[in-house]
């Protein structure tokens, strides 16, 4: 090939996942190597291949990088403040319980600013799926420390090693509650389309982490090298233990990651606890059985 | 003949080269030519080789390749 400007389309066609997403807005904002475009794509392949109907989803995102997600698909989709998806999609859901809500954010949003409204959500049960793309940084704020960062990174707040110890997510929504508890990492692309389809089929409040890297601020400040490198050390690293005790995978910053199913349950989920609550205490005739939908 | 067809949208690459790293058939590789952006995008080095996984689809995180398979029996259209 010559070293030409080469600006057409080398063999047109459709790609599958253009129906889920705004072509128009592409290309998209996220830095070349970053994986958040890759768990899109394994969303909107799992979108595609469990047929559900695109009309009944709602994804909601906070602020961040991943929040950027709710702007490039073409679904009803709700860009919400910091920290805030959860809330405003438990809004969403308790409004119309016949929905299917997404959260789709990121570490900081939902673990950070927003972890009072993660664990809350998980001990109610409410029918949500979160999908949280965990890049260990507070990444387009510049890099700083988050409450995910595994100890010794270097980061813009701790230009000489981090100290705090961190959080383990999938511990953290275990124990508060959650029905469904998975982590991948962008390398596990089948994998995690799998894991986002069976969330679908479950009820309650199912929680998908998906461990990404972030080459701008994580892995050029600790000299990890760049996407691709990164990647190759989640194939080479990663071990895949389906049902692993949460409290055994935390993150290190070279070490193993744990990935797989960790938690499949059955829970009564927030609407049907409170339907038997007010059937015991007011009747069954004072109470709906249908789900109320506001229209 | 090859089962599948790689389908690349040379604008929306970011050469990143999780396509060319991850094909299980080595199709890719980045070529020497440039994009308005700036990028090497990939092109199919080997296209007879392409089983039409759509593996690199999936790994793109910029939504700018994709494989899709060939009708047994049909010619490659090139």
């Amino acid at each position: 090939m010559s070293d030409s400007l080469i600006t057409d389309i080398v063999n047109a066609g459709v790609n599958p996942v253009d129906q889920i997403l705004r072509t128009d807005r592409m290309p998209h904002i996220w830095c070349p190597g970053c994986c958040i475009g890759t768990t899109v794509n394994s969303f909107a392949r799992a979108l595609i291949d469990s047929k559900i109907d695109l009309g009944s989803l709602a994804l909601v995102s906070g602020i961040g990088c991943t929040g950027r997600v709710a702007g490039y698909v073409k679904l009803d989709s709700f860009h919400t403040t910091h920290g805030r998806a959860i809330p405003f999609a438990t809004g969403l859901k308790l409004a119309n319980p016949k929905l299917n809500v997404v959260v789709y954010s990121g570490d900081g949003d939902l673990s950070a600013i927003g972890g009072n409204h993660l664990i809350h959500a998980a001990r109610r049960n409410i029918d949500l799926k979160v999908i949280c793309v965990n890049n260990l940084i507070y990444a387009m704020t510049g890099g700083q420390t988050a409450p995910t960062t595994p100890g010794h990174s270097i980061t813009s707040t701790n230009p000489y090693g981090t100290f705090e110890p961190s959080f383990n997510l999938p511990h953290l929504v275990e124990a508060a509650g959650a029905v469904y508890v998975a982590r991948w990492t962008t390398f596990h692309v089948r994998q995690l389309a799998r894991s986002i389809s069976e969330a679908f089929q479950k009820k309650g409040f199912s929680f998908i982490e998906v461990i990404s890297p972030c080459p701008t601020l994580y892995q050029r400040r600790n000299k990890l090298g760049d996407g691709l490198d990164t990647m190759k050390y989640y194939k080479e690293k990663s071990k895949v233990r389906h049902g692993a005790p949460t409290g055994e995978v935390g993150l290190t910053m070279t070490g193993e990651i744990i990935v797989g199913k960790f938690v499949d349950r059955d829970r009564p989920d927030y609407q049907t606890m409170m339907r038997s609550q007010y059937c015991e205490s007011l009747g069954e005739k004072f109470v709906e059985q249908e789900e109320m939908v506001c229209s | 003949m090859a089962e599948g067809r790689v389908s690349i949208v040379v604008e929306h690459c970011k050469a990143c080269g999780f396509c060319v790293e991850f094909c299980p058939t080595h199709v890719l590789e980045l070529s020497s030519a440039f994009n308005s952006k700036g990028y090497h995008p990939p092109h199919a080095v080997h296209p007879e080789r392409c089983s039409g996984c759509d593996l690199c689809g999936m790994y793109c995180p910029d939504f700018a390749i994709y494989a899709t398979k060939v009708a047994p029996g049909k010619e490659r259209d090139k």
